[in-house]
C-alpha cells in the first residue's frame, strides 16, 4: 500500500509546493549559469579574449547574488514550513549545493584571470591542449550532477563519482607534461604555472559537482555518503 | 509476514509492553488490524496518524479502556512486563492503575487541588493521612505543579488555568504510582507556554515512567518523543526512532503524511 512506484503526492498546502518548486528552479538557474561560465572561461583562455574572460567576472556577480537567494529561501522554508523528511532534507541539500556552485562561479573566475594573464605565444603549448578536454568533462560532471538533482535520480548522482576519477588522471597527465614544458622552456615558466593552476581550478569544479551529487544521494536516499560514509 | 510485522525496522531493546496481533472491532467494523508494537521502557512512543487511523483505540486498548464501550472488542495479545493484560484472571483495575490515562480534555473533578489528587489514593483504600498527604505533595512536584498550587491546595481545582488542571490530572495519575502512562493529545487544547510545560514535563516524565502518547501536531511528536508509530486506516504503517522517522520514514505513505501531503 505505501511503497508503491508512484511519485509523492503533492503538497496540501499549495504554497508550500510553490515555495519549494521556487528554490528548485532557483538552483538550477544557477547551476545553469555556472555551466555557461565554465565554457566561457575556457574559450577566454583558449583564445586569451579578454572580453570573454571580464564575461566570466560579471557573471560572477550574479552567482554570488543567487547563492544569497537561495540561502534566505532556504532558511524561510526551515523557518516557516518546519520541512521533515525529503522536504528537510532537500532544504538542506539546496543550502550545501548553492555554496558548491557559487565555489564553482569563483572557479571560473580564477581561469578567466589567468586567461588575461597568459602570453599570446603560448596558444600550442602541450599540457594547454589538454585544458579544453577536462573542461569539457567537469562541465559534463556539473550538468549531470544538475540533472540528477532535477529527476531525483540517485544512480545517475553515483555517476558523476566515477566520472570525478577520469578528471583527477587528465590532472595528473597536465601535470606532467608542464613539469615537462617548464623544464625544456624556463622561460616560458610564468604560463606554465598559469596552466597548472588551470588544471587546478578545473580539478575543482569536478570535486564541487561531485559534492552537489553527494547531495542528491542524501536528499534522494536520506544517506551521507560524503568522506566514505554510507 | 505482515504488514505490520515488516513495518517494525527497529524494535526497542528494553520492551514495556508488547502487542502481538492486536485486531480491535466495534460491533462489525474492524478499527485496528493486525498491529505488532512493541512499547519500549521509559520512552516516549507517540502514535501518529489521521482522524479515525486507530491510534486513540489502539492507546485505550493498552490499558482496557475499550471493556468500557458497548460492542468493542479486542483481538491478540497485550503484554505488560510479560503478562497478558487481558488475561481471564488479571483485574482490569489495577491494569488501570499500572497503566494511567491523560484525556484531551484536562478533567478534574469538583473537588480541591488536594483532594483530586489524593482521589485514586482514597479509592484504593489509603487511610493513612501523611501517607496520603506526603504521595500528594510527591505528584504535584512530578508533575511539575507543587510551585504554584502549594499555597491553596484547599481551593477548588476547577479554579487552575487549563495548562494546570492538565497537570493537575497528570500529578492525579501519578499519585497511584503507575509504571505506563497514556496520553490522548494531552497539549491539544493548550495555549504554547502550556503546551511546553507539558512537553517539558513528559521529557522529565520519561526517566520514571513509560508513556504513550496520541498527537495530532507532528511537531509535538518529533519534539517529546523516543519513537514514533504511524497508522493509516487501522494499520500500523511504520515504526521506528522518531529522528529517523521525521529525517528520512522508509514508507512513502509515512512520508506523505508527516510532510503534509494529504492526497
Amino acid at each position: 500500500m505505501s511503497n508503491t512506484n508512484r511519485p509523492l503526492l503533492t503538497h496540501t498546502h499549495q504554497e508550500f509546493e510553490a515555495e519549494l518548486r521556487n528554490l528548485k528552479d532557483r538552483l538550477l538557474a544557477m547551476g545553469g549559469r555556472c555551466e555557461q561560465m565554465i565554457s566561457i572561461a575556457v574559450r577566454a583562455f583558449e583564445e586569451r579574449d579578454a572580453a570573454l574572460a571580464q564575461e566570466v567576472i560579471e557573471a560572477d556577480r550574479q552567482m554570488d547574488e543567487d547563492e544569497l537567494a537561495v540561502d534566505e529561501m532556504a532558511v524561510r522554508l526551515l523557518a516557516l514550513r518546519q520541512p521533515v523528511g525529503r522536504d528537510l532534507r532537500f532544504a538542506v541539500a539546496a543550502v550545501k549545493a548553492s555554496t558548491d556552485l557559487e565555489r564553482i562561479g569563483d572557479e571560473a573566475v580564477n581561469i578567466a584571470e589567468r586567461a588575461i594573464e597568459m602570453e599570446i605565444s603560448d596558444r600550442l603549448s602541450p599540457p594547454r591542449a589538454k585544458l579544453p578536454e577536462m573542461a569539457q568533462r567537469a562541465g559534463a560532471m556539473l550538468g549531470d550532477a544538475l540533472n540528477a538533482l532535477v529527476e531525483e535520480d540517485a544512480a545517475k548522482a553515483r555517476d558523476v563519482f566515477e566520472q570525478d576519477d577520469a578528471v583527477d588522471d587528465i590532472y595528473s597527465q597536465v601535470m606532467g607534461l608542464c613539469i615537462d614544458y617548464m623544464r625544456n622552456n624556463p622561460s616560458r615558466i610564468p604560463d606554465g604555472m598559469r596552466i597548472c593552476n588551470c588544471a587546478k581550478y578545473l580539478e575543482r569544479i569536478a570535486d564541487h559537482a561531485t559534492n552537489i551529487a553527494e547531495m542528491v544521494i542524501f536528499l534522494v536516499e536520506g544517506r551521507d555518503v560524503r568522506h566514505g560514509h554510507g | 509476514m505482515s504488514r505490520s510485522k515488516e513495518a517494525v525496522a527497529e524494535a526497542p531493546s528494553n520492551v514495556k509492553m508488547e502487542t502481538r496481533g492486536v485486531n480491535v472491532f466495534y460491533g462489525a467494523n474492524q478499527a485496528i488490524r493486525d498491529v505488532d508494537l512493541d512499547i519500549a521502557d521509559r520512552s516516549v512512543t507517540a502514535l501518529i496518524g489521521p482522524s479515525g487511523c486507530g491510534k486513540s483505540t489502539y492507546l485505550r486498548a493498552l490499558n482496557r479502556m475499550n471493556d468500557t464501550i458497548d460492542g468493542c472488542r479486542v483481538e491478540g495479545r497485550i503484554l505488560l512486563d510479560g503478562e497478558d493484560i487481558y488475561d481471564r484472571d488479571v483485574d482490569a483495575v489495577e491494569v488501570r492503575r499500572r497503566v494511567g490515562m491523560v484525556f484531551q480534555k484536562s478533567n478534574p473533578f469538583p473537588k480541591s487541588v488536594f483532594e483530586n489528587v489524593a482521589f485514586g489514593l482514597r479509592i484504593g483504600g489509603e487511610k493513612d493521612k501523611d501517607v496520603i498527604a506526603q504521595r500528594v505533595e510527591e505528584s504535584l512536584k512530578g508533575a511539575a505543579l507543587w510551585d504554584e498550587v502549594k499555597d491553596r491546595l484547599q481551593s477548588s481545582a476547577l479554579g487552575l488555568s487549563g495548562g494546570q488542571q492538565q497537570r493537575l490530572c497528570i500529578a492525579r495519575c501519578l499519585a497511584v504510582w503507575p509504571e505506563v502512562i497514556l496520553m490522548d493529545e494531552p497539549a491539544s487544547a493548550l495555549d504554547p507556554i502550556a503546551t511546553a510545560k507539558i512537553e517539558e514535563l513528559i521529557r522529565e516524565l520519561r526517566e520514571r515512567y513509560t508513556i504513550v502518547i496520541v498527537t495530532h501536531s507532528m511537531q509535538q511528536a518529533a519534539r517529546v518523543s523516543d519513537f514514533t508509530a504511524f497508522f493509516y486506516m487501522g494499520e500500523l504503517i511504520e515504526y521506528g526512532k522518531t529522528d529517523l522517522m521525521f529525517t528520512r520514514p522508509s514508507r512513502k505513505r509515512t512520508e506523505e503524511y508527516i510532510s503534509g501531503r494529504f492526497g
